[in-house]
C-alpha cells in the first residue's frame, strides 16, 4: 500500500482525502470558520481510522494553506496546478475544466495549448457570492437551488462583482420581483462571470469538466453552465468527487514530492506551527479598557428618545414607515414626538407582508382612542408601500434623514448615515440639505456587508460586533470594496487573527471607506461641528467608536439611530397637519392580498424588466420601469431631452448609407465612433464605401462579445464595443473600420486635447483579442483629426495605398466635406441646446446639464438616466451645449483631454446660472475621471452649488439613482423655499 | 492655480525631498543632486502610514502609483524631521494623455488641503514643462543623471543574475553598496565625468561581479514587467522581488534606460503618424541615436567578458512588437510594455509577471490586452497580470503569481529531463 494525503485549505472550507494509488480511502469537507488549523486537525483525526500506524506521503494546497505550509513546513502545491493532476483520474478526454471554489474561479484548457487562468482581483463573486445573494434573499444555499428550478425568467444581473450584483438584485426584491426568478438570475450571473471573466477570448468546447464546491451542490447552476456553453450531456461533466479535485491532485502530486509522515507528526506540525503574525497590520484597541467603554456607553445614553407604552397613551399619532434596502423600520409617534411604537427588522426579501403585518398590530393597538392622522414611507420600497396600503405621502430617504437629525441637534451641520446597503451623508448650511454624498455601487462596504460577514464565520451580528470591541489587535484591512474585504481577512486569518480582531478591522474599515471613499473629507472640520450619526450600522459600538476615533471628535449617536428614517418619516407627517390618514382600515389589511408579476416592457428598446404588483382592491403597481409609459399616462408634454435628440440623429445618418464601388465597410457605434460618425460617415461615403455603422447597444449587443474582453476592470462603454464589432462580422462585413486617434479635435478649452488611453487604442486591443479580425480586412490606422492638412496627406497615403483608385484630390474633398459637416453638426447640436433652455425658461421649468462623455448618449450606457431625469420634470441638455458659452474655465489640474476640458466648462456655465444643475454621469473604471469628479466638483461648490455624481456600469436598475436624484430635486426646493423666504 | 516657485536663494536653505522608485538609481542621482549644491535627500519612509496618507490626500480611484507618491511626501512632512519652512519636493514629470502625467497637480492640491500649500513642488522632466530659476538641468547635470541610469542599470542587471545563485548569501548587495559609495566619489563636483572614465567604471563593475562565487544551478527566470512604479518599487509591488527569489527564482527586469528611450522614439513617431514640428523630430532622432550608442558599449563590454547575459538593445527591443501593436500607442508604457514582454521571451524568460496598479488605463491596451496576441505568437509564454492597488491583498497576489510558478517549475522539469536524456 502506497498511502498518499491531499489537504485543500480554500477560503471557506477546508478538504481532506487519503488516497492509495487511485482508490480514495478517506474523503471529508468541512467549512473551517476561520479557525484553520483547528480544523484541518479535527478531519485528520477523523482520519485516523485510516492513516494510524502507515507512514503516508503529504502536501497541501488551497488559498488559506499556504500561509499554513509555509509554517508548518510541509510541501505546497498551487491549487489551480492540483485540478490539472486530479482531472486525469475523471476522466483523461477532457478539454476544458471550469472550477468554481469559495472565492476564486479557475479555468483550464487542456487541449490546443494548455493555458488556466484565475479570476482577477475584482472578480471575487463566486461560492462565497453565492452565499451572499442566498443571504440577501432569507434562504439557505440549499433553497436557492430549490428556487432557481421553477423560475420562469432571467432579470440582467451585473456579473462582474457581489457588490454590483446586490445593487441590481436589492431594488428587484424590493420591487416585489419572484425570488424563483431572482435565484435563477443569480446564478446565470455566475455563469456569465465565468465566460467572461474567465474565458477571456477563447472558446469553451469540447468536454468540459465542473468542479468545485458550488458546482457539485448547486444542480441548478450545472444546468444553466451546460445550457449557456450550448453542451450536450456526453461533453458536460460534473464528476461526483467534484469538490475533492484539488485535495486528489494534491494526494497525487505528494506521491512525488510530498513529506513523509504519520499521523502524529503530521498533527504535530499542523497544530505547532508557529503563529507568524509579522505580516498583517494591527491597528490600536478601540478601548483602552472597561472603564473607557463604560464612560463611551454614558456618553451615548443622552441621545435618547421617551418612549410611551402605546397602551397609556389616547389621542392623535403619525406613522412612519422606513422600508429600506434590507430592513424595514416602523415608528408611530405622538403629539409630543415620543415613540408609542417601534419596528425594526430584516426585511426577509418581502416586505410587503412585514408591513402588512405590522399596520395590522398598530392598527389593533391603536383601536378607538387613538387616530393616526398621517402616514409617511420612505426608502427603496417607498412607491410599492405607499401604493399598496394608501399610504398618505412619499418622502426621500435624505430629507427624511435630515429632519430625524434636526430633532436632536437644531444645530447640526452634518449627518452620516451608514445604513445595510447604502452610506448617505449631507453637509446642512442656512437650514438646509447642502451638498450630499451618497456611496457608490462600488464601495458599499455597509451594514449588510458586517452582516454576512458574520454569518459566514458562524456569529450573529450582535455576537460578533460586541467581540470587537475588546479586541487587542484590530487587523487593518483596508478600505475598498467587499471583495477585496474578504482577501484581506483570508490574508489576516492566514497570519493568525482571531474573530475579534477581524470583526473590530471590519468596523474600522467600514468607517474608513465612509470618510475616505465617500465623504472623501481631509480632516474632521471639513466635516463639521455638530455630527449626527445614525443607521442602523451605527448601533454597533465598534462601529461608532471607530468612527470618533477617525475624526477625533465626538458625535451624537441617537438611541433610535436605526429607526431615524421611519422617524423622521412620522416627524414629516406630522407637518402636513393631516385630518386622519388615508391608510388601509383594520377590514382592509386582513383583506389585503399582494401578487408579483414580471414582464418585458415592449414599448422602446430599453426593454425594461417591468414587476407588475397586484393588490387586493385590484390596484395595480408596476415598478422596474425608467420612464412612465408603461404606467399609461397619456404624455402629459414631451419634455426637451438632448440626449434623444443626438441619439435620433446618429440613427438617421446610419440610415443614409449608399452602394459604392469599394463595397461595404462597417463602422462600430461606439466610445468616440459615437462622437466621430458624422465625420467618419461622410468621409467613407464620399471615397466610395456603402457604410454599414452597427445598431445601437442593448444588451443583446453586449452579450455577443463579452467573451472577448480581456480586461474585467475596464469601462462598460469600451466593453461594449467587442459586441459592435461582432455583430458587424456576423453581417458578413470584410472591412471593419476604427481608426486610433491619440489627440482628439483641438477645441481650444485647455492645455492639450488628448483622448484617453483606452478611445484612443481600443482598436489595438481588438485586433489582438478578436481572432476573426485576423482574417477580415480590419483598418485601424493612425489619424491625427485636428491637423487637416496633415490628415489629408496621411489618410491618401493610407487609403491610396489599399484602393489604388482612391486619389490624394478624392481623399482631400472627402475631408473638406467631412469637416465641414462634424462642425455643422455640433453647431445643430449647440443651437438645440440653446432651444431647450429657452424652452425650460419660458415654461419656468429647471434644466439638468448631463454631463459626461458623448459615448454616455448610447442608452445601454446611460441606461435611461436621461429619460428618468425628464420624467422628474426637468429638461435635459448635455454638456457640450453649454461648454461653448463661456471662457475656458482654469483648473488646478492638466486640462489636457478634449471631452474632459468640456466637463469644466460646463460646470463653469451652470455655476452662474441658478436655474440650470449638473449631474455628472461617471462610468465605473474611469481612471481620469477620478480627476475630473473632484475637479468638477469644487468648481460648482466654490460658486455654492450642488454637485451630483452618478456612477454607471453594467447596473440596470435605476433604484439608487433614483433616490440620489429626488434628493437633489429636494435639495434644490429647499434652497429655492429658503432664497423666498429671505 | 498659481504654484509656489523654487527660488535661487531656496537652492541654499531648502532640503529637497524625492520619492524612490528604484533604490539603485534613485541614491545615485539624489547624489548627483548633492553635488550640484542642492540639500537633496532621498525617501525611504514606507508601511502603512504612507498608504494611509495616500488615501487620504487622493482621490481613491485615482492610480496607485499617485497614491503612494504623494502618501510618501506628505508623511515625510508630517514626520517633524523637516522643517517645513525650509523644504521642497521634487517628482517626475513625463507628460502625454496618461493620467500619470498629472501627478504633480494632484500632489499641490493635496498639499494646499494638507495646509502645505506654501512647500515648493520641483517637476523633474528633460522635456522641461515647468520652469523653477531655482533649479536648473544643465548639461552636466543631465549628464551625469543620464549615466546614473546607464550604471544603475547595469548595477541592476548584473546583481540580479547574481543574487539566487550565491555561494555566501549577501555578496552581491555588499558589491552593489561597495560601488554606490565608490561611485559616488567619482560624480565629484559639477564637472563633465569622461566617457572613457565610464567604460572603465563598467568593466570594473562587471569584474567585481564576476568575482562573486556562485552555485551551479538552474532556476526558474521571471521577468517582471509593467506600469514604471509598481514595476520598480518595491512599496508599490509588494515586494515583488524578494517574494520571488523565496520561492526559488531568478528576476529579471528591463532597464530604465528603456523607458527613458521609448519616451525619445515616441518623439520621432509623433511626427510620423500626424506631423508636426521638424525640429522637434531632429532633436528626438539626434538623442536617440546618442543614448542607443551609449547603450551598445555597455552591451558590448558584458559580451566581451561573457559571463552575464545583457540586456536587449533598444532598437531590438522597438522591433520585438511588431505585428502584435504598433508604435502609435504612446500612452504610459504604451507599446514599450508589449515590447518588453516579448524581449524577455526572446532571451528565453517566458515567465513574465505584469505589474499594473488597479484600474490602469494603458494597460488595459499594452498589459492585459496583448497578452493572448503574445500568447498566440509564443506558445511557450507563461505570463499573469497582477493588479496592485491598497486594498488588494498579498495573499490574493502570490497565489495567482504561485500559479505561474509552479508552471514555471514543470516546464524547467521538463526542459532539464529532455537534456539529461540526450547525454545519457
Amino acid at each position: 500500500m502506497r498511502l498518499s494525503v491531499g489537504i485543500d485549505i480554500g477560503s471557506t472550507t477546508v478538504k481532506v482525502v487519503a488516497m492509495d494509488g487511485e482508490k480514495i480511502l478517506f474523503k471529508h469537507y468541512e467549512r473551517h470558520f476561520s479557525q484553520v488549523r483547528q480544523k484541518t486537525a479535527e478531519v485528520l483525526r477523523k482520519a485516523q481510522a485510516v492513516l494510524d500506524g502507515h507512514t503516508f506521503t503529504v502536501a497541501l494546497s488551497g488559498s488559506a494553506g499556504f500561509g499554513l505550509s509555509k509554517a508548518a513546513g510541509i510541501e505546497f502545491i498551487q491549487e489551480v496546478f492540483a485540478t490539472g493532476k486530479a482531472v486525469q483520474l475523471f476522466d483523461p478526454q477532457i478539454d476544458v475544466v471550469i472550477e468554481l471554489g469559495g472565492e476564486d474561479a479557475k479555468i483550464l484548457f487542456l487541449t490546443g495549448g494548455v493555458e488556466e487562468r484565475m479570476n482577477g482581483t475584482c472578480a471575487g463573486g463566486t461560492g462565497a457570492f453565492i452565499d451572499q445573494m442566498a443571504t440577501l434573499l432569507n434562504v439557505t444555499p440549499e433553497d436557492l437551488d430549490v428556487l432557481a428550478s421553477h423560475a420562469e425568467k432571467l432579470y440582467p444581473i451585473a456579473s462582474r462583482c457581489g457588490v454590483f450584483a446586490k445593487s441590481d438584485i436589492q431594488p428587484l426584491l424590493n420591487q416585489g420581483a419572484r425570488k424563483e426568478d431572482l435565484a435563477a438570475s443569480i446564478f446565470q450571473a455566475v455563469v456569465d462571470q465565468t465566460i467572461t471573466g474567465l474565458a477571456q477570448g477563447r472558446a469553451i468546447k469540447g468536454k468540459v469538466a465542473f468542479l468545485g464546491g458550488p458546482l457539485y451542490f448547486f444542480k441548478e447552476l450545472q444546468k444553466q453552465f451546460a445550457k449557456t456553453l450550448n453542451l450536450s450531456k456526453e461533453n458536460a461533466i460534473f464528476p461526483e468527487l467534484g469538490q475533492f479535485s484539488v485535495a486528489m491532485g494534491t494526494a497525487l502530486y505528494a506521491v512525488e514530492s510530498g513529506n513523509e509522515e504519520t499521523i502524529e507528526s503530521l498533527l504535530q506540525k499542523i497544530e505547532n506551527a508557529p503563529v507568524d503574525t509579522s505580516n498583517s497590520n494591527y491597528l490600536e484597541p478601540l478601548f483602552s479598557g472597561d472603564d473607557d467603554y463604560e464612560a463611551f456607553v454614558r456618553r451615548h445614553q443622552k441621545a435618547t428618545v421617551p418612549v410611551v407604552p402605546i397602551e397609556e397613551y389616547e389621542g392623535d399619532a403619525y406613522l412612519g414607515i422606513d422600508c429600506g434596502s434590507t430592513t424595514t423600520k416602523v415608528v408611530l409617534i405622538s403629539e409630543d414626538d415620543d415613540i408609542l411604537y417601534e419596528y425594526y427588522s430584516s426585511n426577509q426579501g418581502n416586505p410587503v407582508s412585514i408591513i402588512q403585518e405590522q399596520l395590522l398590530k398598530i392598527r389593533a393597538l391603536c383601536g378607538d382612542k387613538i387616530t393616526i392622522r398621517s402616514s409617511v414611507v420612505t426608502g427603496y420600497g417607498e412607491e410599492l408601500i405607499q401604493n399598496a396600503f394608501r399610504v398618505d405621502a412619499g418622502i426621500v430617504e435624505t430629507m427624511a434623514h435630515f429632519k430625524a437629525a434636526r430633532h436632536f441637534n437644531p444645530q447640526v451641520d452634518f449627518i452620516l448615515d451608514i445604513g445595510g446597503q447604502d452610506i448617505k451623508c449631507f453637509k446642512v448650511k442656512n437650514d438646509s440639505i447642502d451638498s450630499i454624498m451618497l456611496n457608490e455601487a462600488c464601495s458599499s462596504g455597509c451594514g449588510s456587508f458586517i452582516e454576512t460577514f458574520a454569518k459566514s464565520m458562524g456569529y450573529d451580528i450582535a455576537d460578533f460586533s460586541q467581540r470587537g470591541l475588546f479586541s487587542q489587535y484590530p487587523v487593518d484591512l483596508g478600505s475598498r470594496c467587499t471583495v477585496f474585504m474578504n482577501s484581506s481577512v483570508k490574508q489576516a486569518q492566514k497570519d493568525g487573527a482571531g474573530v475579534e480582531d477581524i470583526s473590530a478591522g471590519l468596523s474600522i474599515s467600514v468607517v474608513k471607506n465612509a470618510i475616505y471613499k465617500v465623504i472623501r473629507a481631509h480632516n474632521p472640520d471639513e466635516l463639521g461641528k455638530n455630527i449626527v450619526v445614525q443607521g442602523g450600522t451605527f448601533l454597533n459600538d465598534a462601529v461608532l467608536r471607530s468612527f470618533e476615533r477617525e475624526i477625533g471628535r465626538d458625535v451624537i449617536r441617537p438611541n433610535i439611530a436605526g429607526l431615524m428614517g421611519a422617524y423622521g418619516a412620522a416627524l414629516y407627517g406630522k407637518g402636513l397637519h393631516l385630518k386622519e390618514s388615508t391608510l388601509l382600515s383594520m377590514e382592509e389589511l386582513n383583506a389585503f392580498t399582494h401578487t408579483a408579476k414580471s414582464v418585458n416592457c415592449g414599448l422602446c428598446t430599453n426593454h425594461c424588466s417591468l414587476t407588475v404588483n397586484v393588490f387586493s382592491d385590484g390596484k395595480k403597481y408596476i415598478s422596474g420601469n425608467k420612464c412612465e409609459r408603461p404606467l399609461g399616462y397619456k404624455n402629459k408634454e414631451k419634455l426637451p431631452n438632448i440626449y434623444e435628440y443626438k441619439l435620433n440623429r446618429l440613427k438617421e445618418l446610419s440610415k443614409q448609407s449608399k452602394e459604392g464601388p469599394h463595397g461595404k465597410i462597417g463602422i462600430p457605434l461606439g466610445l468616440n465612433m459615437i462622437e466621430n460618425l458624422p465625420f467618419w460617415h461622410t468621409f467613407l461615403t464620399e471615397l466610395g464605401f456603402e457604410v454599414v455603422v452597427s445598431p445601437v447597444s442593448t444588451l443583446d449587443i453586449y452579450a455577443k462579445g463579452r467573451y472577448t474582453i480581456p480586461s474585467d476592470t475596464v469601462c462598460y462603454p469600451a466593453k461594449l464595443i467587442h459586441g459592435h464589432i461582432e455583430w458587424l462580422l456576423e453581417q458578413g462585413i470584410d472591412t471593419i473600420f476604427y481608426p486610433c486617434l491619440t489627440y482628439n479635435f483641438d477645441e481650444k478649452k485647455g492645455d492639450n486635447h488628448f483622448n484617453c488611453p483606452v478611445v484612443a487604442y481600443y482598436p489595438e486591443l481588438l485586433r489582438s483579442n478578436i481572432g476573426k479580425l485576423k482574417e477580415i480586412n480590419f483598418l485601424y490606422p493612425y489619424f491625427g483629426l485636428h491637423r487637416e492638412k496633415d490628415f489629408i496627406k496621411k489618410a491618401a497615403v493610407y487609403f491610396g495605398e489599399r484602393y489604388p483608385d482612391i486619389t490624394k484630390a478624392q481623399v482631400k474633398q472627402a475631408a473638406e466635406k467631412s469637416y465641414a459637416l462634424y462642425h455643422q453638426w455640433y453647431e445643430d447640436v449647440k443651437k438645440e441646446g440653446l432651444e431647450m433652455l429657452r424652452y425650460a425658461k419660458e415654461h419656468g421649468l429647471q434644466t439638468v446639464v448631463l454631463a459626461g462623455r458623448p459615448y454616455h448618449v448610447d442608452p445601454e450606457i446611460n441606461h435611461g438616466i436621461d429619460k428618468l431625469l425628464n420624467s422628474l420634470g426637468l429638461v435635459v441638455i448635455s454638456e457640450d451645449c453649454v461648454s461653448d458659452l463661456v471662457e475656458p474655465q482654469k483648473v488646478n489640474v492638466l486640462n489636457q483631454w478634449t471631452y474632459h476640458a468640456r466637463l469644466y466648462n460646463a460646470a463653469k456655465y451652470v455655476a452662474t446660472h441658478e436655474d440650470i444643475e449638473l449631474v455628472q454621469l461617471v462610468s465605473f473604471g474611469c481612471g481620469i475621471d477620478a480627476i475630473t469628479t473632484d475637479e468638477v466638483r469644487s468648481i460648482l461648490e466654490s460658486h455654492g452649488r450642488l454637485y451630483t455624481q452618478l456612477k454607471i456600469d453594467e447596473i440596470n436598475n435605476l433604484g439608487a439613482v433614483k433616490i440620489r436624484l429626488r434628493s437633489l430635486l429636494g435639495a434644490m426646493e429647499e434652497r429655492r423655499a429658503a432664497k423666498g423666504q429671505k | 492655480m498659481d504654484r509656489v516657485i523654487f527660488t535661487k536663494e531656496m537652492k541654499k536653505t531648502h532640503t529637497i525631498l524625492l520619492p524612490t522608485m528604484l533604490p539603485i538609481h534613485f541614491n545615485l542621482m539624489a547624489n548627483i543632486l548633492r553635488q550640484h549644491g542642492y540639500k537633496a535627500e532621498l525617501l525611504t519612509n514606507d508601511g502603512r502610514s504612507v498608504v494611509d496618507e495616500g488615501l487620504r490626500n487622493v482621490h481613491n480611484d485615482t492610480c496607485y502609483p499617485a497614491l503612494l507618491v504623494i502618501g510618501q511626501l506628505i508623511d515625510a512632512l508630517e514626520s517633524g524631521k523637516y522643517d517645513l519652512d525650509h523644504v521642497a519636493l521634487m517628482i517626475t514629470q513625463t507628460g502625454g494623455g496618461c493620467r500619470a502625467s498629472n501627478y504633480i497637480h494632484l500632489l499641490r492640491k493635496a498639499l494646499k488641503k494638507s495646509g502645505y500649500g506654501h512647500i515648493p513642488v520641483i517637476s523633474l522632466s528633460v522635456g522641461g514643462l515647468e520652469k523653477n530659476p531655482g533649479f536648473r538641468l544643465t548639461p552636466s547635470l543631465v549628464l551625469q543623471l543620464m549615466y546614473a541610469i546607464y550604471l544603475g542599470d547595469l548595477l541592476t542587471l548584473i546583481s540580479n543574475q547574481c543574487i539566487p545563485y550565491e555561494v555566501h548569501k549577501g555578496d552581491s548587495q555588499k558589491l552593489i553598496d561597495r560601488w554606490s559609495g565608490q561611485l559616488m566619489k567619482e560624480f565629484k563636483g559639477k564637472n563633465f565625468i569622461r566617457y572613457k572614465r565610464m567604460k572603465q567604471l563598467y568593466q570594473a563593475i562587471l569584474d567585481d561581479f564576476a568575482k562573486i562565487p556562485l552555485r551551479d544551478e538552474k532556476k526558474v527566470r521571471v521577468g517582471i514587467v509593467g506600469e514604471i512604479y509598481v514595476k520598480y518599487s518595491p512599496l508599490g509591488n509588494n515586494n515583488l522581488e524578494a517574494f520571488l527569489l523565496s520561492e526559488g527564482a531568478e528576476v529579471v527586469v528591463p532597464g530604465l534606460l528603456d523607458f527613458c528611450l521609448y519616451c525619445v522614439y515616441n518623439g520621432m513617431v509623433d511626427k510620423e503618424l500626424y506631423g508636426g514640428s521638424f525640429w522637434k523630430e531632429k532633436i528626438s532622432r539626434f538623442a536617440y541615436n546618442f543614448l542607443v550608442k551609449k547603450e551598445k558599449d555597455v552591451i558590448d563590454l558584458i559580451k566581451k567578458q561573457g559571463v552575464f547575459n545583457p540586456q536587449t538593445w533598444f532598437p531590438d527591443v522597438v522591433n520585438m512588437s511588431e505585428g502584435t501593436i504598433n508604435h502609435g500607442v504612446k500612452m504610459g508604457e504604451g507599446w514599450l510594455l508589449t515590447s518588453e514582454i516579448v524581449e524577455l521571451i526572446h532571451e528565453g524568460v517566458n515567465n513574465v509577471v505584469c505589474t499594473q496598479p488597479f484600474g490602469c488605463l494603458p494597460n488595459h491596451i499594452a498589459g492585459k490586452g496583448m497578452i493572448r496576441a503574445i500568447k498566440e505568437q509564443n506558445p511557450g509564454a507563461n505570463i499573469v497580470a497582477v493588479d496592485y492597488d491598497p486594498g488588494a491583498s498579498a495573499v490574493n497576489q502570490q497565489n495567482r503569481i504561485k500559479l505561474m510558478l509552479a508552471n514555471a517549475k514543470a516546464e524547467l522539469e521538463k526542459e532539464e529531463a529532455a537534456k539529461q536524456g540526450k547525454t545519457a
